[in-house]
């Protein structure tokens, strides 16, 4: 694989030039990420991450082990605020508001950045209780039969509904593993959020689960902005739009899918996409 | 490399077999212990039993009597006892577990961990001093107060335990979902930990329905039906008490029979609280 010659507008580790992205039918920046540094006690895991996702994009986060990306994923909705000793030091913006300013409501936002998780975690209820907690909680069904509707189009969003509709007051955990996360799934977009974040969401399964679930992100971006995190690089050629790689708590490049896989600016994103280190 | 049985095999295998059967033994012989007791209970108490002695109240030597009001009197003191104790320990155990960090929980756990090693006989004269003094005479409700007292840290400790074990995916989960903590706690971990909560406060229950040291400094005993609060009552530990240390035989066996009943108000405790508590997912 050669390397282009490297235009005047390439981005560094450290980001000290912004890439803007590029003008398509992608939309606006969703979330803008500006000079990030994130800490657990006193070691530090982001580096001054600058980052835009576009609205209605598939955006990957590649990197080797340790390198951050689903302690930025997690910067996204605040759940790393559960940790203790964990802090964060810089700017997200979602639509045009800083996430971290004092003030905001981290229930709200996490009503409308949703997240699945590596592992499926069904709670220990009914397949209908699971996917109706987060629309119960919120308050957002005023009648039995608009919740029943909700429920419904989630399964059906989350290609579940035929595999369940027979058995919604079946236990959750007894379904098989593809099934479980693809529940997760239907159980975060019940509550319509605006943003999908998914942490290596298909790393537990078996390939046809996994195609399945790639399937479905593929579907979901038409009307969600979706951050997918993913260790299986092939993962994230398949499926996202853009692809941003991380190395050691820095943003190393941030790119189209496509340029990215084939013709990398940075020298380091080569050597890891083709497997000189990893 | 050679795969035959070498010189040291025998030695292995008579080694595996003598460690197996002593531990079969010694847990066959806890089991026995405990059969033993049971059985002889049974067998000496089952020949006093008749429904007549389950509703009648205590009578002179000689004209039968029953153990009625001790059977009630255990079950208000019980009951007073849960009400004060369990809704305290579960919600401490919820505090210590879901939200307590830092030194004010540390020191929470460290009290009640001692409070858990107290004989119950000095519960029972702190709550003599608290409360039957002031009010001049025992009563229910101080028994309540003390078997209460002896509940809350063995119920905050297993309801922590149980908690701790539920897993942080199923809390990360509802928080993701935009569930403020206080509806993480109430409306999965808690669902999700209830069998063995209820199993925990279970424990206690049949622990303090043994208790027989701070009852007499409180609730006292009474030969009479009693369920006002405010007057002495009766129980099964302190009946039987009474009754084993009297010089009458006929009195002997009636301790007997109350021994009998009282294990199987325990067992009936045990086994409605599974019954109610399985799980369904």
């Amino acid at each position: 694989m050669t390397t282009a010659p490297i235009p005047a507008t390439a981005t560094r580790a450290g980001s000290e030039r912004q890439q803007q992205p590029p003008r398509d039918e992608a939309g606006p920046a969703k979330i803008k990420v500006r000079d990030l540094d994130f800490y657990y006690g006193r070691s530090q895991a982001l580096h001054s991450i600058a980052l835009d996702v576009p609205e209605r994009v598939v955006m990957a986060f590649i990197g080797p082990s340790g390198c951050g990306k689903s302690t930025f994923l997690r910067t996204l909705n605040r759940m790393n605020d559960t940790i203790p000793g964990a802090r964060a030091a810089g700017e997200v913006h979602i639509d045009g508001q800083d996430i971290y300013a004092p003030g905001v409501d981290v229930v709200e936002l996490r009503r409308r950045v949703g997240m699945v998780f590596q592992k499926s975690n069904p709670f220990p209820k009914s397949i209908f209780d699971n996917v109706a907690y987060g629309l119960r909680i919120n308050r957002l069904t005023n009648s039995k039969s608009e919740l029943q509707g909700r429920v419904e189009e989630a399964l059906k969003d989350a290609a579940l509904w035929s595999e369940v509709k027979d058995r919604l007051k079946s236990s959750a955990l007894g379904l098989s593993g593809g099934q479980q996360q693809r529940l997760c799934i239907a159980r975060a977009l019940a509550v319509r959020p605006e943003v999908v974040l998914m942490d290596e969401p298909a790393s537990a399964l078996d390939p046809i689960a996994t195609q399945k679930i790639e399937e479905l992100i593929v579907e979901l971006k038409r009307q969600y902005t979706i951050v997918i995190v993913t260790h299986n690089m092939q993962q994230a050629a398949r499926v996202s739009d853009r692809t941003a790689f991380f190395w050691l708590g820095k943003l190393v490049e941030v790119n189209e899918t496509e340029k990215m896989f084939t013709n990398p600016n940075e020298k380091l994103t080569e050597d890891y996409i083709t497997g000189r280190f990893g | 490399m050679s795969l035959n049985q070498s010189k040291g095999v025998a030695g292995r295998r008579v080694v595996n077999s003598v460690m197996t059967t002593l531990t079969a033994a010694c847990a066959f012989l806890g089991v026995a212990v405990l059969l033993l007791i049971l059985g002889y209970i049974a067998w000496r108490g089952v020949s006093s039993l008749s429904f007549q002695f389950l509703i009648d109240t205590p009578k002179p030597v000689g004209e039968g009597g029953g153990i009625g009001n001790a059977i009630l009197g255990t079950l208000v003191l019980l009951l007073l006892a849960s009400v004060i104790g369990l809704p305290l320990g579960i919600a401490a155990g919820v505090y210590l577990s879901e939200f307590g960090r830092g030194w004010f929980a540390g020191l929470i756990r460290f009290i009640s961990d001692t409070l858990t090693g107290v004989p119950s006989i000095v519960t029972g004269v702190f709550v003599y001093t608290l409360i039957v003094i002031p009010m001049r005479q025992f009563s229910a409700l101080a028994g309540g107060v003390a078997l209460g007292i002896i509940m809350i840290p063995i119920v905050t400790r297993t309801t922590e335990e149980m908690l701790r074990l539920v897993p942080t995916s199923l809390r990360e989960g509802a928080l993701a979902l935009g569930a403020p903590q206080w509806r993480v706690t109430t409306g999965v971990v808690l669902p999700a930990a209830a069998s063995g909560i209820a199993t925990g406060a279970m424990l206690a229950v049949a622990r303090v329905s043994g208790e027989t040291a701070p009852l007499l400094f409180t609730a006292f005993g009474s030969r009479f039906f009693n369920v006002y609060l405010d007057q002495p009552i009766a129980s099964l530990t302190v009946q039987i008490f009474n009754y084993a240390l009297s010089p009458y035989d006929e009195w002997h066996d009636q301790a007997w029979a109350a021994t009998l009943v009282l294990m199987t108000l325990i067992l009936v405790i045990n086994i409605s609280v599974r019954f109610f508590t399985r799980k369904k997912f």
